[in-house]
Formats: C-alpha cells, structure tokens, sequence
C-alpha cells in the first residue's frame, strides 16, 4: 500500500510538472506539493535513498549560484545528485527536486543530493531529512513583509540547526550574523572567509544589517567592511569575534574576471562581481569539507554557465545584454558594483515587480545606493516592471533622470534599438522570469 | 534659510528604508534653495534639542527598540519639551510605538516617551499590505505600506488618516497614524515621504514656520511623486 502510495505521488508529479512545462508554466512547487499530498512521506522516503551525503545551501542571497556551482563540483568528481536547480526552494520546491529526480519505479539513483532552501522553510523541510551539511551564505535584509525581521529569519535557522544537531555548517565568517548563529548552535562547523583588506575605500553610509553584536549588544568594532556588513569584525563588549577561518581566500585580485588563492590552490573565474567570490569559496570549501579533492575545479569554473539570470549573457541585434537579478539592498549593491566595474558606455534597464514572492514591500529600494549610477559611462537608465512609478522616483530624488516604460518588452526592445550596444538589465525576483523568458525569446 | 535634521539612532531604528524619508526631506528643500542639515545621533551622543528643527524616528526591530528605549527615558524631557513648543517630529514604525506611553510585547513591556497619549499592544497576526489612508488637511489620499505586529490606540488624538486601504494603528478603529501639535506618528512605510510629498512639504512648513515664520512654500513640480500616489490609489482603493 504505502509502495503504491509512493509510486502515485510520483507519477503524478512527474504529469503535472511536464504538463506545466508543455503549457509554460513553472508548476515545479506545484508538482512537489501535490506529491506530498498525495504521500506525506514520499520525501523523507526517497531522501534516505541517497547513498552518500545530502548538502543544503541556505542564506539571503548567493545561494542559487553557490548550490549551482556546488552541484557541478561533485559532478566533477563523477558522482550523480539530486538538485533544485530551478531556485524553487519551498517544502513543495524540496520535494520536487527529488520527486521528479525518482526514475518511473520510485526510486532514485544519486550519491550526493545538493539543495537550496529558503531559510524560513528550514524547519518544515528538516522533519522530513536532517542534512549532512548546510552551506550559510550571509543574512541580509529581504523580503521583509514576508518574515517580519531578520531576527525571525535567524530564529527560524537557529531552531532548524537544533533540529539536525549533526549537520556541520560551513559558514561566512565574514557575516557576523551567519558566524553568531553557527557558533551558538552547538553544531560542528568550518568557515571560509576573506581576511585581507580588499577595498580601501570604506563607504559610510551603505546600510549594514546586524553591527550589533548579537551575544551582548554592544555596537560591533570593524577592521574594515568588504561590503554591507561583511568583513573583519569582532565585538569590544564580550569575547563574541570573527571565527578562526578555515578556507581563507587571499591574493583577491578583480582586474580580468576572479582570481584568488585558498589552500594553496590559485582559482580562476572569468566572472565579474566580488560576491562570486564567496560563491565559488562557498561551494569550494563546502566540497573540500566533504573530503572531495576537486581537481578538476578549473574546469568546474570554465564550464559554468549560469544560466539563469545570474549575470547571464544574451546577444540580440548586435546588443550584448546582461541579465541580472538583484533582490535586496546589498544584492543590488554588489549588482551595481558588477556593472561598474565594466568601464565601457552602457545603457541600464531597472525592472522591479511587487508580486508575492519579490515581498510586496518595496521600500528597500531607498536603501540601495543609486547614486552611484551618476557618471559618465551610464548613457541612459530605463525604469519599467510592476512598480516603475517607485523606480523612476528613487532616482529622482537623487537627481538622475530616467525614462519610463512600464512593459519590459517594449523597454528592451527601445534601448536595443536607440541604446549603445551594451546593456545591462538588472531584474528583482519574479521580473527576472518573465524578463528571461523575453529575451531568450528574442535572441532565438 | 536653514532645517536641521535629526535622524535620531540610525543604527539602531533604520528598517525599511527610513533613508528615503530623509532624503526626500533634504531634497525638496535642496530644490527651493533651503539649507538641510542632517545631524545622525547614536546612542552615547547627547542631544540639544533647541538646535532642531526635525526629528525623525525611524523603526527598529522589537529587540532593537528595547535597547533604544531605555536611552530614550534620559532624554525624555527635552524631548517633551521640544514637542510642546511645536517641534516638528516624524517617527515611522516602531518611532510611532516610541512616542506613546509603552508597547506590550510578548518579551516584556518596552516604555515609551509619553509624548503623545497613545500605548500599543502586541497581537497577532502581523498586519501586513499596502495602505492608502485620507485626512482632508491633504489634497490627496496618503499612500505606504504597513507591517507591524503591534495595536496602537491614541484616544481622543486626531488621527493621521482614515483607511480606505489597509488596517491602520489597531485593523480596528479605521484610524491610522496620529497627529498631536506638529508630530506625526505612522505606521507607514514606503518610504512615507517621497510618494506623499504632501505629508513632506507638511512637515517642512512647520519647521519653517516655527523657525522663520515662513507660512507659504514655493511649489515644485509633483507630477512623478502624484503619478506614483495615484498608481497606488488606483491599484488599491478604486476598483
């Protein structure tokens, strides 16, 4: 009975989500919600199929290309996994990637299953399989209206640890948020962080979540920040400090793409961005603590092609365009970074939608550092998506003009024809499947 | 002419893009030619209040407000002071809660300034959405978003607005917000200021006028910031 039950729930996943696919629908939460329905168990029940570890990946931003990237390291060791490599990182999500990873008889053939989880969903997804290890990115401010604070996103994580007390975490040490939790847990973990100096100049006024120490409150003492509230901390009031790092990148260099040192080993990503560098870190030192040798990581790097928003490529008329997803203040912070690092003329389309999974309040845009589009290389910058109207004032009140056009379409298809060749388009979550959808559209 | 600023713990209370209200504040007296000041104030820095002439207090998690509030006791005088000689504040969220006698939380009881007779329960669920409230002082509705746990009750206080969109101090009473000389306490976030820039020019002009006895402002063109209000209105409230 309970092996029909089973059999049922996949099958039925396996229908829907092809139907959804066929019909251009999402559909994979859907598929894994109704496979649960169906049988309660069938999670926890193909899960304990995996033969060797189960990795979660978990954190406010990074964590789609850190499980990514993750997921290709232990490919490369010629090992077979299990993973959501679509984002959907829900119970229904969870469930989906190993319902629909299940071959026609209910069984699953993988080594290794690598899965990213919202951090709020931690605790439901947890009664079902207690990880192995759980990679913490970094806790930012996001989506607020959703969790309420980031206090209650660390409450959440702090029960979800406790509730599997033998999962090592690999942690951001940087993150004096990430470190406290893992520290406190009572859970092995490791760290991986950057502990040389990478940016001289120390901007002021970015907005920086946590410099208060959580074990006693006094206000945190930095070396120095690398962004947001990452960097070299350590508290004036109590013994609470950055942990002792275990994979230390060092040697950071950014001129042509990523390039930094750890164990020894120089690894090379022809990225931009210097929050790829704690991705690869991430994903590196979570494999490394596992005992995978990964010799084969160059080649991980070079292969790597995200495609899925995440500073993804596309070719349409002889503009090149990139695509790119910011969510939050310090995602958009960096995203800016990214884009500033390329010192060619550009054009920039700003696509923000307030649909349920983007958090319906939006009001973290005033939190993002704008202004650092006033210069020269910025030829035009384009509002459009749900909320232009919120867009197009932002920059207002910091004296940057922009057009509006609230379709994403005509908006592209304006600045391809009128625009200089080189534009970027930088999306929040639910713009960034619709915006995706557009232009692989337009670039076949 | 020149407005003084003073965003009180930004360390501390800065949730929810409590910079916009500062900035769209700087800017609209940018754009008439007035001088502004902002003066960030942490916990150990002690306050004149006669060198004010804008007080903003943000919000801050439930937490965070419990470490603020036993500072704010020492300064609650000037502060009382400041506001019954007609100084402007503007305190959003938790400021709100700040302002009243005390917030009731699960974890203990948080006091307040007593500044204006209002108090706060903590309930549940969170109220959560877009809000769109009216208060004919205005041309036009107010416009934001809310999400507090806590219950705000002002008694016989004016209110900011009534909700023709949202749930307001309490879901219950229709009110949001309130209104006591020249402060004004809300809940709303979205930044409040930059798409109701009445509510803005509303406290510039008392700072002016309280400074310089300016009672007119020189106009600015609104159109952006209305089309913005309006989008919200429309989506929400006429259907």
């Amino acid at each position: 009975m309970m092996r029909v039950r089973r059999l049922l729930a996949v099958w039925t996943a396996k229908i829907i989500s092809t139907a959804c696919r066929a019909a251009g629908k999402q559909g994979v939460t859907l598929a894994g919600k109704i496979a649960l329905k169906i049988d309660p168990d069938v999670l926890k029940d193909l899960a304990s199929q995996v033969r060797e570890k189960i990795f979660v990946v978990c954190g406010t931003n990074g964590k789609t290309t850190t499980n990514n990237l993750l997921c290709s390291a232990i490919e490369s060791e010629g090992k077979k996994l299990v993973c959501n490599h679509t984002g959907s990182n829900m119970l229904g999500g969870v469930a989906a990637a190993f319902v629909l990873a299940a071959g026609w008889n209910g069984k699953i053939d993988a080594d290794y299953a690598c899965i990213e989880i919202d951090e709020a969903s931690t605790v439901r997804v947890f009664p079902h399989f207690k990880p192995d290890y759980m990679v913490l990115t970094n806790l930012f401010r996001d989506q607020l209206d959703r969790y309420g604070e980031i206090d209650i996103t660390m409450k959440l994580l702090d029960r979800a640890m406790k509730m599997a007390p033998d999962m090592k975490v690999i942690v951001n040490a940087d993150d004096a948020l990430s470190s406290y939790l893992a520290m406190e847990s009572g859970n092995p973990y490791v760290t991986y962080g950057i502990t040389e100096q990478v940016f001289q100049e120390q901007d002021t006024h970015e907005i920086r979540e946590g410099r208060f120490c959580k074990k006693c409150g006094t206000k945190l003492d930095y070396e120095f920040y690398h962004y947001s509230q990452i960097g070299k901390y350590h508290c004036p009031g109590c013994d609470f400090t950055r942990p002792e790092v275990d994979f230390d990148a060092s040697q950071i260099e950014m001129e042509h793409g990523l390039a930094f040192t750890v164990e020894g080993r120089r690894i090379q990503a022809n990225y931009r961005g210097f929050y790829n560098i704690y991705n690869i870190l991430a994903a590196y030192s979570a494999a490394r603590t596992a005992g995978m040798q990964l010799q084969n990581f160059d080649r991980v790097l070079t292969d790597f092609n995200p495609q899925n928003g995440r500073m993804e490529e596309f070719h349409i008329d002889g503009t090149r365009i990139i695509l790119n997803l910011a969510k939050n203040p310090a995602g958009f912070n960096q995203n800016i970074s990214a884009v500033m690092e390329d010192e060619k003329e550009k054009d920039i389309i700003i696509v923000i939608n307030d649909n349920a999974q983007d958090g319906t309040d939006i009001s973290w845009l005033w939190d993002v550092d704008f202004d650092r589009f006033k210069e020269k290389s910025i030829r035009s910058i384009t509002v459009s998506g749900i909320r232009c109207q919120d867009m197009r004032l932002r920059m207002k009140y910091v004296d940057i003009p922009s057009e509006l056009i609230a379709d994403v379409e005509t908006a592209i298809r304006e600045r391809i024809k009128d625009g200089c060749g080189n534009l970027y388009v930088l999306v929040n979550y639910t713009a960034l499947y619709s915006t995706r959808g557009i232009l692989v559209q337009m670039q076949k | 002419m020149k407005l003084v600023i003073g965003h009180l713990y930004p360390d501390l209370l800065n949730l929810y893009g409590d910079r916009g209200n500062i900035q769209c504040m700087k800017k609209r007296c940018e754009w008439r030619g007035i001088e502004a000041e902002v003066r960030e104030f942490q916990l150990m820095d002690s306050i004149d209040f006669s060198d004010l002439d804008i007080v903003l207090l943000g919000g801050g998690s439930d937490r965070e407000q419990m470490i603020v509030c036993r500072k704010l006791q020492e300064i609650q005088k000037d502060f009382k002071a400041y506001v019954e000689d007609y100084g402007t504040v503007i305190a959003v969220c938790g400021g709100y809660q700040l302002l009243g006698h005390y917030y009731d939380t699960e974890e203990g009881r948080i006091e307040g300034l007593s500044l204006v007779d209002l108090y706060t329960e903590q309930g549940s669920p969170r109220l959560i959405t877009n809000i769109v409230i009216q208060n004919d002082l205005f041309e036009y509705p107010i416009v934001g978003f809310e999400n507090h746990g806590g219950r705000t009750y002002i008694g016989d206080n004016q209110p900011l607005g009534k909700v023709l969109f949202g749930y307001g101090n309490n879901g219950k009473d229709g009110a949001e917000g309130v209104l006591y000389k020249h402060v004004v306490g809300t809940y709303l976030h979205g930044p409040l200021l930059p798409k109701n820039p009445h509510v803005c020019d509303y406290l510039l002009k008392n700072a002016l006028e309280r400074k310089y006895g300016v009672t007119e402002l020189e106009p600015l063109d609104d159109e952006q910031e209305k089309e913005a209000n309006q989008y919200i209105v429309e989506r929400f409230v006429k259907k």
